[in-house]
């Protein structure tokens, strides 16, 4: 039986288990594979990937250019090309680009913010502030932010993302220190995005999306702190303390961007660049190509973009916390703890046996997690390592961790949220939105949303156990938990 | 209906099986499901605005992409949502052609039971292919 005619579940029997949280497909598993296929995972979190993630992985290894291994996080799930939770590093002089490897909502990522308050002083508030948020941070299909922007100024938001918004007074100056790049990464190029990318994204920063986007009020109970030490680094040190994370990216225009090149990409691979690999979601070009590059450039305006988004959105927070409670984000400390991407692909030096090395890292649905002194942590955080915000459920809560030196195994990347296991479809068949609405509700969660399908679709049963994800990025080495989340009130897109 | 949601598409996404007796009548019911995706009553649209679609592609399966992606264009960029009335699909020789007509109106959260934010068509196992008796069948996962 040739590989393509294999179920897809036979590469789940391939995979050898090597430690705790740690399994490896060999190369000799399918034909075309480089290098091994590792998988972080407990046995139960094993068993509840999907088939998809084991094909997709393998699938990885066979990328021309690829160095160590194809990785997948505990949160894996099937996407396109790579599984979310995807990690692959590239040589770039060999090695290619996929926007499969990225995703298409480029840049998609989190936010942290940490506030003075605790939870008694803004109990009753809660309603109030996510009523003001939602109508603040518009969310949902087409929605339009409320910032109006030109072609000139959004051209200005692709190259210089959130100093953009400092600039023009949308947050402030050390906001820029707590986000990965700073804010902007360089090497951005407009004139490599097509017209059809900037009208889709011009009129939408400051927007939330929809799906599995979300912005949540969340507090920090005093049995849910593992590293105290580390909490007080990162601002984290009252008890039940207020914080807010939103889960956002570079909605249509990082779409557009990602669109585009899959279908540039496709009929040169083979063509072009003699690249012949068994499914055409993975459409690569090589990285030093023209084409290659000038993906890169437009990747990361989408890049920049998302995290313009973010930083309008915090501003929308800063300015909904100062009309409702009536003191302004100063005095209430309304301060971003970090801010990590989730879909990127980034040059990066890492150590691949004993020699440093650049290397393309491809992270999809994976959060980079920089250890204690690397240089790229802000100096705040330098002794702890990076902040690393993972998102679960809007039932279930949600982690800070922060990046450990054992992560070099994997360059530095841990899981970024719960990981779904239940399709849209199924979950809407299951839970009912206003019911979910009701039940969250009596939880002290308080929710609103856009859609009552998509809230269904979101119900926290459709995914992994968050507790589960992050206790095996810990058992792996890969990120230490700092936090656990509760939510208290969520805007849902 | 001319279309039904796939049981196995992967669990972040959206999958549909849409299907018409002549390729344009294929297109123009995977268009409805997109709309679908969108849109929880896509009954209650009003044609208030109409546009002309107009796309190429080297293959059938690219030019349903394409087409599709006019529909998420114009959610994102014009604030529109639509729907297809004329599909016409023809094969020049050297390519595939769409010429189409879609009427629709702006987004309004009042009237409007908005679904899930379409992404993205993507090529995941993206068929159109001539099925039993001669009709037309297309698979899509839309990414959400």
């Amino acid at each position: 039986m040739g590989d393509a005619d294999k179920p897809r579940g036979a590469w789940r029997q391939q995979a050898v288990r090597l430690g705790d949280a740690l399994w490896e497909i060999p190369p000799t598993a399918k034909a075309g594979m480089r290098v091994s296929a590792r998988i972080y995972a407990t046995p139960q979190l094993l068993a509840e990937m999907d088939d998809g993630v084991f094909e997709q992985v393998t699938n990885v290894a066979m990328l021309p250019g690829i160095v160590g291994h194809a990785f997948c996080m505990p949160d894996g799930h099937w996407g396109y090309g790579f599984p979310i939770g995807g990690l692959a590093a590239m040589d770039p002089e060999r090695g290619v680009i996929s926007p499969g490897g990225i995703g298409f909502d480029i840049n998609c990522g989190m936010r942290l913010v940490r506030t003075n308050l605790t939870y008694d002083e803004i109990r009753d508030r809660v309603p109030a502030l996510i009523d003001a948020l939602y109508q603040r941070v518009p969310a949902g299909v087409g929605a339009r932010g409320l910032l109006r922007l030109t072609d000139a100024e959004f051209r200005a938001v692709a190259l210089r993302g959130a100093r953009w918004c400092v600039e023009q007074g949308y947050g402030w100056p050390e906001d820029l220190e707590r986000i990965e790049e700073r804010g902007a990464i360089a090497g951005a190029d407009p004139a490599c995005v097509s017209q059809r990318a900037l009208e889709r994204g011009r009129q939408q920063v400051g927007t939330l999306g929809s799906g599995n986007h979300y912005l949540e009020i969340q507090v920090v109970r005093p049995e849910n702190v593992f590293d105290a030490r580390a909490a007080a680094a990162m601002g984290i040190d009252l008890p039940y303390q207020v914080c807010i994370m939103f889960h956002c990216g570079s909605r249509g225009f990082g779409h557009q961007i990602a669109s585009d090149y899959v279908q540039r990409f496709l009929p040169l691979m083979e063509r072009k660049f003699g690249i012949q690999l068994p499914d055409r979601d993975l459409a690569c070009a090589p990285f030093s190509s023209a084409e290659g590059q000038a993906y890169f450039a437009a990747m990361k305006c989408a890049m920049n973009m998302s995290f313009a988004n973010r930083q309008v959105i915090l501003h929308r927070i800063r300015e909904v916390f100062l009309d409702v409670l009536g003191r302004d984000a100063r005095s209430l400390g309304l301060e971003t703890v970090y801010d990590v991407c989730h879909n990127t692909a980034k040059l990066e030096e890492h150590e691949v046996n004993g020699r440093r090395r650049r290397l393309l890292v491809h992270r999809k649905g994976a959060t980079r997690a920089f250890a204690p002194g690397m240089p790229d942590v802000p100096a705040a955080y330098r002794a702890i390592g990076q902040p690393v915000i993972i998102g679960g459920s809007m039932e279930t809560g949600s982690y800070l961790l922060h990046g450990v030196a054992t992560g070099a195994q994997a360059f530095f990347t841990t899981a970024h949220g719960s990981g779904r296991t239940m399709s849209r479809h199924a979950a809407k068949r299951q839970f009912h939105g206003k019911q979910l609405e009701r039940d969250l509700a009596q939880r002290g969660i308080y929710v609103r949303t856009v859609s009552y399908a998509g809230l269904a679709e979101e119900a926290g049963a459709a995914y992994k156990d968050i507790d589960a994800v992050v206790a095996a990025t810990a058992a792996a080495g890969l990120s230490a938990p700092v936090v656990r989340f509760t939510p208290i009130g969520n805007v849902k897109g | 209906m001319p279309y039904r949601f796939l049981e196995d598409a992967p669990v972040a996404d959206v999958g549909f099986v849409a299907s018409g007796d002549t390729l344009a009548a294929c297109f123009q019911a995977a268009a409805d499901a997109t709309l679908a995706v969108m849109l929880g009553n896509p009954e209650q649209l009003e044609a208030r605005q109409e546009v002309q679609l107009h796309v190429e592609a080297d293959t059938r399966e690219l030019a349903l992409l394409r087409f599709l992606e006019e529909f998420i264009y114009y959610k994102d960029a014009h604030g529109l949502l639509l729907r297809a009335t004329a599909v016409r699909v023809t094969d020049g020789g050297d390519g595939w052609q769409v010429d189409a007509t879609a009427a629709g109106e702006p987004i309004d959260p009042s009237r409007h039971l908005l679904a899930a934010d379409a992404k993205a068509v993507t090529l995941h196992r993206l068929q159109v292919a001539r099925i039993d008796g001669g009709a037309w069948e297309a698979t899509v996962v839309l990414d959400i």
